[in-house]
């Protein structure tokens, strides 16, 4: 068994779930914000306010009987994405990513029917899927084609990039890249690679996989160590926006790059998970402190974010 | 982080009343702190027998009234056809049987209970007893004249005079004073008289000596006086002061012991037991009367006495629930499921539970893969599942009992609903998550439910929380407590030990 000592951590600046909990979900994120990102659907029309590109909704199930509509539908569609509105942690989420004849492939390369993807749904609106089990509306949404340079590092699925904004500022990012292990979905806990990315610049740091460092991609064996990601900038800026979108003070954010519309936001987390930090190979303590002793606060997305590249960038690594 | 303070301000308080209550309500009603403490009371037994003659019938004993040294727990009068009351006059408290008619011998019974309890003390009586005044004839006059004089040389208050009187009168001293005064009347009663003459009031109590398992006793003479403050109590034969631990006082300020009216050759006589009765049974007894009384439940019904002893365990559970979680980082499946449980396993024991739970939900796995092939909608599916569950815990019963196993049955107890939401959880979570997690939140579940069923079914811990229910208000504040902790979780400290690797 391996443990680590709790002064160490202490000493690492490791946030824990009771922390966490407490102090940052606890004090800065209003209850009545949450309804905004647990609620995909809501949360696609706020960034819409807010200039932040989202993927495209194809359509919203909200009955039983629109599922028929459904099947109108996807006639015509090659990729979809299949959502429960209020789903958490990935749950409920189908991608079907192209068809084979009758039946439709999901990104594991499962084969799927129409009917098992109308049980889906059913089960969606019945609320299978939900917090607390309460009714739910499905939302089919344009099936997000990965930008080349990125979709190479991934097994399968769409590899995805979580930011976790606090206070508007971006503090810590990570991209998660789909394997075998996860099903093509990026779910750190369930065997997605998380890869630690600088706030400064958006090149790679460490990669872990349930919770240990590796450096190559278990499935594509694609060197994880010199990753960039393009148009960063302007990612951090829609992340930091976000901020202003839900008044939520902690959140995790997380972006999708599309090959044609670029920089998408696929979903927003009041309760974003630890797993980060270990992608990071760096506590969020240090940084979140930084943050909460500001004089005063910069109030465009912006400044946020140049503050942001300044105070977190990563001294060069001496290999 | 300022405002931190009243909070744990608060907490303390919180702590400390729940404390404080208990161990005030220990002390005051003597509530025990640990189950199946024994406490010894004594069952004395007064029989009173005469002979009825044809005519109507008042027999009249005189009972005690807080005698010293014991506390008082319960009358009962035992003496079929007899209508019986218990009346009080002036301080003198007396059993009264009355009957119309009766002929014959009749024995009547009185039993009292009392608890050796060295701290109560008599109140001072309402009334200043005075002396009376006595009558002496010659030549009695002259020695009990004589024989004041010397015992009042060498004394100086009532109560040496007392005992020198005492010294006196003993035989051994015998002068031609004493022995015309001892010899005429009856001892004890001259010597009250003498003191009353000397202008001490005194009088004659009569005491029972306790023995375990004796009968036929008979009630032997003290003598009292009164110093002003109390009525202090000497042996009239030795004259050592104060009252021996085993001996009661049954007849203090009363007249006469006995009185029959239409009955002839009557008598009283003791029998005497000792008993041990739990402690916790005498503070029940006790609560009534009690400023502190209020706080417990021993007035309610019976049933709902039961009802409370259960729902009182459940705290612990939450308690252990909280701390597993929070300081541990145990995953369960559903955040109280594991108490519900182990309530379940209070009432089925462990080992009968464990086998019960297990299979109910292995087989209800089974089923549940079933339907979720039939594409329901989940109110109708969890429906399903729980009369599937009802089925299943009918069958274990059913065979149970023709395999000649009665714990079968108990399968019953667990909750048929919160069963039914766990086999769907758990299913939802092997289809999504794998069946790893479903073993990791299965176990820790059944790891917390069967904590939590230690803690609970620990004599202690029904015992405490059931006669001191104060003590919730520190199981809440512990609570509250760990609400507030932001460290790092047992089990975070190997999550995370990856972070070894890196500089810090």
């Amino acid at each position: 068994m391996n443990w680590i000592s709790p002064f160490r951590l202490k000493r690492a600046g490791m946030l824990s779930m009771n922390r966490r909990n407490v102090g940052y979900i606890g004090r800065y994120n209003e209850r009545s914000s949450y309804p905004l990102v647990d609620n995909k659907l809501k949360t696609k029309l706020i960034a819409a306010e807010y200039d932040v590109p989202t993927p495209r909704l194809l359509q919203v199930v909200r009955q039983q009987h629109e599922i028929s509509h459904f099947r109108e539908l996807v006639d015509e569609l090659d990729g979809f994405a299949i959502k429960p509105a209020k789903g958490s942690g990935g749950k409920g989420i189908t991608v079907i990513t192209r068809r084979d004849g009758d039946d439709y492939i999901k990104a594991s390369g499962a084969p799927v029917t129409l009917e098992t993807l109308e049980r889906h749904l059913s089960n969606i609106l019945a609320g299978l899927y939900s917090l607390g089990g309460t009714p739910d509306v499905a939302i089919v949404e344009s099936l997000v084609q990965p930008a080349a340079d990125l979709a190479k590092c991934s097994f399968q699925g769409v590899p995805d990039i979580r930011i976790v904004v606090f206070q508007g500022y971006p503090v810590m990012a990570m991209l998660r890249l789909a394997t075998t292990d996860s099903d093509g979905k990026a779910n750190l806990h369930q065997g997605a690679v998380g890869v630690g990315l600088d706030i400064a610049t958006g090149h790679s740091l460490n990669a872990v996989q349930f919770n240990r460092a590796i450096h190559l991609h278990p499935d594509t064996g694609l060197a994880l160590g010199n990753i960039a990601i393009e148009n960063w900038r302007q990612m951090l800026e829609m992340a930091s926006r976000c901020y202003e979108a839900t008044g939520l003070g902690y959140m995790g954010v997380d972006l999708v790059v599309d090959a044609i519309e670029g920089p998408l936001l696929l979903e927003l987390n009041a309760r974003p998970g630890l797993a980060i930090q270990m992608a990071n190979g760096e506590g969020l303590l240090p940084r979140l402190r930084t943050i909460e002793q500001l004089k005063r606060f910069h109030l465009t997305p912006e400044e946020r974010v140049a503050y942001a590249i300044k105070a977190f960038a990563r001294p060069i690594q001496q290999n | 982080m300022t405002s931190r303070l009243p909070f744990y301000f608060a907490i303390f308080l919180l702590i400390t009343a729940g404390l404080v209550l208990a161990v005030l309500r220990h002390v005051e009603l003597g509530i025990p702190w640990f189950p199946g403490k024994q406490q010894p009371v004594w069952l004395v037994e007064a029989r009173v027998d005469f002979v009825a003659s044809n005519e109507p019938v008042l027999a009249s004993l005189n009972v005690p009234d807080q005698p010293p040294g014991f506390l008082l727990l319960s009358e009962q009068a035992a003496s079929p056809g007899y209508g019986f009351s218990i009346v009080e006059e002036a301080g003198n408290r007396r059993a009264e049987w009355s009957k119309r008619f009766a002929t014959g011998a009749q024995t009547l019974y009185f039993k009292v209970q009392l608890i050796p309890d060295t701290t109560s003390s008599t109140p001072p009586p309402r009334q200043q007893p005075t002396a009376r005044r006595v009558f002496w004839e010659e030549p009695q006059a002259t020695a009990v004249r004589e024989v004041l004089q010397q015992a009042r040389r060498k004394s100086s208050t009532p109560e040496s005079l007392t005992r020198e009187l005492i010294k006196l009168l003993q035989p051994e001293n015998s002068e031609q004073n004493t022995s015309l005064l001892t010899a005429s009347t009856n001892y004890p009663e001259l010597l009250a008289r003498m003191l009353n003459h000397a202008g001490i009031p005194a009088r004659i109590a009569d005491g029972l000596q306790l023995e375990d398992a004796r009968r036929r006793q008979t009630l032997k003479p003290y003598l009292q006086i009164y110093n002003g403050d109390e009525w202090l109590t000497f042996n009239p034969h030795t004259g050592a002061q104060g009252l021996p631990d085993d001996v009661l006082l049954w007849r203090q300020n009363a007249v006469s012991l006995l009185d029959v009216v239409g009955g002839n050759e009557s008598q009283v006589s003791f029998s005497m037991l000792r008993q041990t009765v739990p402690a916790l049974q005498l503070a029940r007894a006790q609560a009534g009367d009690n400023g502190l009384g209020f706080l417990s439940l021993y007035q309610l019904p019976i049933e709902e006495q039961s009802m409370f002893r259960m729902l009182l365990l459940l705290p612990i559970g939450a308690l252990i629930v909280a701390f597993m979680r929070i300081v541990i980082g145990i995953r369960t499946s559903g955040t109280f499921m594991p108490v519900l449980i182990a309530v379940a396993f209070v009432q089925t024991s462990l080992l009968p539970g464990l086998i019960a739970f297990i299979s109910v939900v292995s087989m209800g796995l089974l089923m549940r893969g079933y339907l979720s092939a039939l594409n329901l909608l989940l109110v109708s599916r969890i429906s399903a599942l729980i009369i599937l569950v009802i089925f299943i815990t009918t069958g274990i019963s059913i065979v149970g009992y023709q395999m000649g196993f009665n714990t079968g049955m108990t399968v019953t107890f667990f909750p048929m609903i919160i069963l039914a939401w766990t086999i769907e959880r758990m299913s939802i979570l092997w289809e999504e998550e794998g069946a790893r997690e479903v073993l990791v939140q299965g176990f820790g579940s059944l790891f917390v439910a069967v904590l939590a069923y230690l803690a609970m079914s620990a004599p202690l811990a029904g015992h405490l929380t059931f006669n001191f229910p104060e003590l919730h208000l520190v199981i809440l504040g512990l609570i509250l407590l760990m609400g507030q902790y932001t460290g790092y979780k047992l089990s975070e400290l190997r999550r995370f030990h990856p972070m070894k690797a890196y500089k810090p």
